[in-house]
Protein backbone atom coordinates (compact mmCIF):
# COMPACT_ATOMS: atom_id res chain seq x y z
CA UNK A 1 0.00 0.00 0.00
CA UNK A 2 1.29 3.26 -0.83
CA UNK A 3 2.09 6.04 2.00
CA UNK A 4 -0.24 9.27 1.40
CA UNK A 5 1.06 12.78 1.34
CA UNK A 6 4.38 11.94 1.37
CA UNK A 7 5.18 14.91 -0.96
CA UNK A 8 1.96 16.21 -2.22
CA UNK A 9 0.35 18.54 0.21
CA UNK A 10 -2.47 18.06 1.75
CA UNK A 11 -5.23 20.32 1.24
CA UNK A 12 -6.29 20.78 4.77
CA UNK A 13 -3.09 21.22 6.54
CA UNK A 14 -1.02 22.78 3.59
CA UNK A 15 2.03 20.06 4.36
CA UNK A 16 3.16 16.96 3.64
CA UNK A 17 2.28 14.07 6.67
CA UNK A 18 6.16 13.54 7.35
CA UNK A 19 6.16 17.61 8.20
CA UNK A 20 3.94 17.77 10.67
CA UNK A 21 4.70 14.55 12.13
CA UNK A 22 7.90 15.51 12.87
CA UNK A 23 7.07 19.16 14.75
CA UNK A 24 4.60 17.25 16.43
CA UNK A 25 7.44 15.12 17.89
CA UNK A 26 9.74 18.23 18.61
CA UNK A 27 6.67 19.85 19.92
CA UNK A 28 6.78 16.80 22.75
CA UNK A 29 10.17 16.81 22.78
CA UNK A 30 10.22 20.63 24.06
CA UNK A 31 8.15 19.05 27.09
CA UNK A 32 10.07 16.05 27.78
CA UNK A 33 13.53 18.66 27.85
CA UNK A 34 11.13 21.37 29.63
CA UNK A 35 10.44 19.35 32.25
CA UNK A 36 13.88 18.48 33.19
CA UNK A 37 14.97 22.22 32.98
CA UNK A 38 11.92 23.04 35.03
CA UNK A 39 13.60 20.54 37.64
CA UNK A 40 16.88 21.88 37.30
CA UNK A 41 15.12 25.56 38.39
CA UNK A 42 13.47 24.12 41.15
CA UNK A 43 16.49 22.33 42.61
CA UNK A 44 19.01 25.06 42.02
CA UNK A 45 16.92 27.32 43.82
CA UNK A 46 15.64 25.38 47.00
CA UNK A 47 19.32 24.27 47.25
CA UNK A 48 21.24 26.47 49.79
CA UNK A 49 24.37 26.42 47.87
CA UNK A 50 24.92 25.32 44.34
CA UNK A 51 28.31 25.03 42.35
CA UNK A 52 29.11 27.31 39.16
CA UNK A 53 29.71 24.50 36.93
CA UNK A 54 33.05 25.09 36.02
CA UNK A 55 34.65 24.28 38.98
CA UNK A 56 33.38 21.06 38.63
CA UNK A 57 33.00 20.27 34.82
CA UNK A 58 35.92 20.84 31.98
CA UNK A 59 34.27 24.02 29.78
CA UNK A 60 37.17 23.48 26.93
CA UNK A 61 35.73 20.40 26.42
CA UNK A 62 32.24 21.19 26.27
CA UNK A 63 33.03 24.33 24.13
CA UNK A 64 34.95 22.36 21.69
CA UNK A 65 31.51 20.19 21.49
CA UNK A 66 29.48 22.95 20.88
CA UNK A 67 31.52 23.97 18.21
CA UNK A 68 31.47 20.32 16.84
CA UNK A 69 27.72 20.33 17.33
CA UNK A 70 26.57 23.22 15.32
CA UNK A 71 29.08 22.82 12.47
CA UNK A 72 27.58 19.47 11.98
CA UNK A 73 23.72 21.51 11.92
CA UNK A 74 25.49 23.60 9.09
CA UNK A 75 26.57 19.78 7.36
CA UNK A 76 23.16 18.32 7.95
CA UNK A 77 21.28 21.51 6.26
CA UNK A 78 23.93 21.97 3.28
CA UNK A 79 23.35 18.09 2.64
CA UNK A 80 19.56 18.82 2.16
CA UNK A 81 20.53 21.60 0.55
CA UNK A 82 22.71 19.23 -2.35
CA UNK A 83 19.85 17.09 -2.29
CA UNK A 84 17.69 20.09 -3.60
CA UNK A 85 20.47 21.10 -6.21
CA UNK A 86 20.27 17.20 -7.35
CA UNK A 87 23.73 16.52 -6.06
CA UNK A 88 23.69 13.12 -4.96
CA UNK A 89 27.28 12.94 -4.11
CA UNK A 90 27.91 16.14 -2.49
CA UNK A 91 25.07 15.03 -0.36
CA UNK A 92 26.62 12.00 0.79
CA UNK A 93 29.82 13.53 2.02
CA UNK A 94 27.36 16.29 3.91
CA UNK A 95 25.67 13.33 5.66
CA UNK A 96 29.03 11.89 6.09
CA UNK A 97 30.47 14.41 7.71
CA UNK A 98 27.19 15.47 9.78
CA UNK A 99 27.42 11.37 11.23
CA UNK A 100 30.93 11.48 11.87
CA UNK A 101 30.43 15.05 13.78
CA UNK A 102 28.08 13.07 15.72
CA UNK A 103 30.90 10.62 16.73
CA UNK A 104 32.91 13.17 17.44
CA UNK A 105 30.34 14.48 20.02
CA UNK A 106 30.01 11.16 21.92
CA UNK A 107 33.94 10.52 21.77
CA UNK A 108 34.68 13.87 23.83
CA UNK A 109 31.26 13.30 25.98
CA UNK A 110 32.77 9.70 26.97
CA UNK A 111 36.01 11.23 28.02
CA UNK A 112 34.39 13.84 30.46
CA UNK A 113 32.31 11.33 31.68
CA UNK A 114 34.96 8.75 32.36
CA UNK A 115 37.19 11.83 34.17
CA UNK A 116 34.05 12.12 36.39
CA UNK A 117 33.60 8.46 37.31
CA UNK A 118 37.77 8.45 37.77
CA UNK A 119 37.26 11.53 40.09
CA UNK A 120 34.39 9.62 41.79
CA UNK A 121 31.94 11.57 40.89
CA UNK A 122 28.36 9.91 40.09
CA UNK A 123 24.92 11.22 39.82
CA UNK A 124 24.51 10.25 43.41
CA UNK A 125 26.93 12.35 44.28
CA UNK A 126 25.13 15.49 44.41
CA UNK A 127 21.90 17.31 43.04
CA UNK A 128 24.17 18.84 40.32
CA UNK A 129 25.94 16.27 39.18
CA UNK A 130 22.82 14.06 39.01
CA UNK A 131 21.25 17.04 36.92
CA UNK A 132 23.88 17.29 34.69
CA UNK A 133 24.19 13.38 33.85
CA UNK A 134 20.34 13.25 33.54
CA UNK A 135 20.27 16.18 31.12
CA UNK A 136 23.31 14.70 29.16
CA UNK A 137 22.90 11.45 29.34
CA UNK A 138 18.84 12.06 27.73
CA UNK A 139 20.97 14.57 25.49
CA UNK A 140 23.74 11.91 24.29
CA UNK A 141 20.50 9.18 23.39
CA UNK A 142 19.26 11.81 21.13
CA UNK A 143 22.35 12.63 19.57
CA UNK A 144 22.93 8.32 19.38
CA UNK A 145 18.95 8.61 17.35
CA UNK A 146 20.29 11.11 15.25
CA UNK A 147 22.87 9.48 14.10
CA UNK A 148 21.03 6.34 13.46
CA UNK A 149 18.64 7.96 11.14
CA UNK A 150 21.31 9.73 9.95
CA UNK A 151 23.56 6.80 8.96
CA UNK A 152 20.19 5.28 7.58
CA UNK A 153 19.71 7.99 4.93
CA UNK A 154 23.79 8.37 4.02
CA UNK A 155 23.72 4.10 3.66
CA UNK A 156 20.83 1.63 2.77
CA UNK A 157 17.90 4.46 2.99
CA UNK A 158 19.78 6.91 0.53
CA UNK A 159 18.23 4.05 -2.38
CA UNK A 160 14.61 5.80 -2.83
CA UNK A 161 16.51 8.74 -3.80
CA UNK A 162 16.80 6.28 -7.28
CA UNK A 163 12.66 5.96 -7.32
CA UNK A 164 11.57 9.03 -5.66
CA UNK A 165 13.73 11.79 -5.60
CA UNK A 166 10.98 14.30 -4.09
CA UNK A 167 10.27 11.83 -0.91
CA UNK A 168 13.82 10.99 -0.25
CA UNK A 169 14.61 15.06 0.02
CA UNK A 170 11.38 15.02 2.51
CA UNK A 171 12.45 12.49 4.82
CA UNK A 172 15.98 14.11 4.86
CA UNK A 173 14.38 17.59 5.55
CA UNK A 174 12.68 15.40 8.79
CA UNK A 175 15.80 13.91 10.12
CA UNK A 176 17.46 17.57 10.02
CA UNK A 177 14.70 19.21 11.62
CA UNK A 178 15.35 16.40 14.53
CA UNK A 179 19.04 16.85 13.85
CA UNK A 180 18.68 20.76 14.29
CA UNK A 181 16.50 20.22 17.75
CA UNK A 182 19.24 18.33 19.44
CA UNK A 183 21.31 21.32 18.58
CA UNK A 184 19.50 23.53 20.06
CA UNK A 185 19.01 21.87 23.12
CA UNK A 186 22.76 21.25 23.83
CA UNK A 187 22.73 25.78 22.89
CA UNK A 188 20.97 26.03 26.37
CA UNK A 189 22.45 23.21 28.25
CA UNK A 190 25.81 24.53 27.27
CA UNK A 191 25.87 27.56 29.40
CA UNK A 192 22.99 26.10 32.14
CA UNK A 193 25.12 23.65 33.17
CA UNK A 194 29.10 24.77 32.78
CA UNK A 195 29.11 28.53 33.04
CA UNK A 196 26.18 29.28 35.39
CA UNK B 1 8.33 30.68 -18.18
CA UNK B 2 10.48 27.96 -19.38
CA UNK B 3 11.53 24.64 -17.51
CA UNK B 4 15.12 25.77 -18.32
CA UNK B 5 14.50 29.30 -16.32
CA UNK B 6 11.81 27.62 -13.63
CA UNK B 7 15.40 25.60 -12.84
CA UNK B 8 17.81 27.94 -12.87
CA UNK B 9 15.45 30.14 -10.68
CA UNK B 10 15.76 27.86 -8.34
CA UNK B 11 19.17 26.87 -8.28
CA UNK B 12 19.71 30.91 -7.59
CA UNK B 13 17.03 30.28 -4.25
CA UNK B 14 19.34 27.41 -2.94
CA UNK B 15 22.69 29.23 -3.96
CA UNK B 16 21.17 32.43 -1.28
CA UNK B 17 19.69 29.65 1.19
CA UNK B 18 23.48 27.97 1.75
CA UNK B 19 24.55 31.65 1.59
CA UNK B 20 22.60 32.36 4.72
CA UNK B 21 23.16 29.05 6.16
CA UNK B 22 27.26 30.19 6.24
CA UNK B 23 26.85 33.72 7.40
CA UNK B 24 24.30 32.02 10.42
CA UNK B 25 27.77 29.52 11.15
CA UNK B 26 29.58 32.30 11.45
CA UNK B 27 26.91 34.26 14.22
CA UNK B 28 26.75 31.07 15.96
CA UNK B 29 30.57 30.37 16.17
CA UNK B 30 31.03 33.96 17.59
CA UNK B 31 27.87 34.17 19.92
CA UNK B 32 29.38 30.77 21.20
CA UNK B 33 33.12 32.58 21.99
CA UNK B 34 30.98 35.52 23.44
CA UNK B 35 29.16 32.90 25.79
CA UNK B 36 32.45 31.37 27.27
CA UNK B 37 33.88 35.32 27.85
CA UNK B 38 30.95 36.59 29.25
CA UNK B 39 31.25 33.59 32.06
CA UNK B 40 35.23 33.92 32.19
CA UNK B 41 33.57 37.95 33.62
CA UNK B 42 31.57 36.41 36.67
CA UNK B 43 29.08 38.61 37.06
CA UNK B 44 26.35 38.23 39.84
CA UNK B 45 24.13 35.46 39.29
CA UNK B 46 21.02 36.73 38.16
CA UNK B 47 22.92 39.14 35.62
CA UNK B 48 24.93 35.92 34.38
CA UNK B 49 22.03 33.64 33.92
CA UNK B 50 19.46 37.18 31.72
CA UNK B 51 23.13 37.29 29.80
CA UNK B 52 23.76 33.71 29.27
CA UNK B 53 20.15 33.24 28.52
CA UNK B 54 19.91 36.16 26.16
CA UNK B 55 22.41 34.70 24.14
CA UNK B 56 21.45 30.92 23.65
CA UNK B 57 18.15 32.89 23.14
CA UNK B 58 19.58 34.44 20.22
CA UNK B 59 21.45 31.48 18.94
CA UNK B 60 18.30 29.06 19.02
CA UNK B 61 16.08 31.73 17.45
CA UNK B 62 19.00 31.65 14.41
CA UNK B 63 19.15 27.73 14.51
CA UNK B 64 15.25 27.50 14.45
CA UNK B 65 14.56 30.40 11.60
CA UNK B 66 17.44 29.70 9.14
CA UNK B 67 18.57 25.52 10.00
CA UNK B 68 14.72 24.63 10.78
CA UNK B 69 13.41 27.21 8.38
CA UNK B 70 10.69 28.39 10.67
CA UNK B 71 11.21 31.89 8.80
CA UNK B 72 9.19 30.29 6.12
CA UNK B 73 7.34 27.75 7.24
CA UNK B 74 3.29 27.11 7.42
CA UNK B 75 0.56 28.47 9.37
CA UNK B 76 -0.31 25.16 10.98
CA UNK B 77 3.42 24.93 12.35
CA UNK B 78 3.03 27.62 14.34
CA UNK B 79 0.22 26.94 15.92
CA UNK B 80 1.44 24.24 16.62
CA UNK B 81 4.79 25.85 18.05
CA UNK B 82 2.49 28.40 19.61
CA UNK B 83 0.84 26.30 22.01
CA UNK B 84 4.18 24.44 22.90
CA UNK B 85 5.46 27.99 23.84
CA UNK B 86 2.83 28.62 26.50
CA UNK B 87 3.37 24.90 28.05
CA UNK B 88 6.69 25.46 28.03
CA UNK B 89 5.96 28.70 29.60
CA UNK B 90 4.19 27.52 32.45
CA UNK B 91 6.16 24.26 33.20
CA UNK B 92 8.95 27.14 33.65
CA UNK B 93 7.14 29.09 35.39
CA UNK B 94 5.69 27.44 38.17
CA UNK B 95 9.22 26.50 39.81
CA UNK B 96 10.13 30.28 39.78
CA UNK B 97 6.72 30.97 41.36
CA UNK B 98 6.78 28.53 43.81
CA UNK B 99 10.63 29.60 45.23
CA UNK B 100 9.68 33.64 44.69
CA UNK B 101 6.74 33.46 46.69
CA UNK B 102 8.17 31.78 49.56
CA UNK B 103 7.46 27.66 48.85
CA UNK B 104 3.77 28.29 48.74
CA UNK B 105 3.53 24.45 47.91
CA UNK B 106 3.88 22.64 50.90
Amino acid sequence: MEIPYTVELRRDTGLNNGKIGIWLFLASEVMLFGALFASYILIRTGSPSWPRGDSILNVPLATFNTIVLISSSVTMVMAWASLMRKRFGTFRLYMAATVLLGGVFLVVKYFEYSHKFHDHLFPSTNNFLAIYFTLTGLHMLHVMGGMAVNAYFWGPGAKLWKTDPAWFTNRVENSGLFWHFVDLVWIFLFPTLYLL
Amino acid sequence: MTDHAATSDHAADIDKHVRIYITVFVALMVLTIITVLIARVHLPIHLAVTVAMLVAGIKGTLVACYFMHLISERKLIYAVLALTVVFFAVLLTLPVLTHHDGYWIH
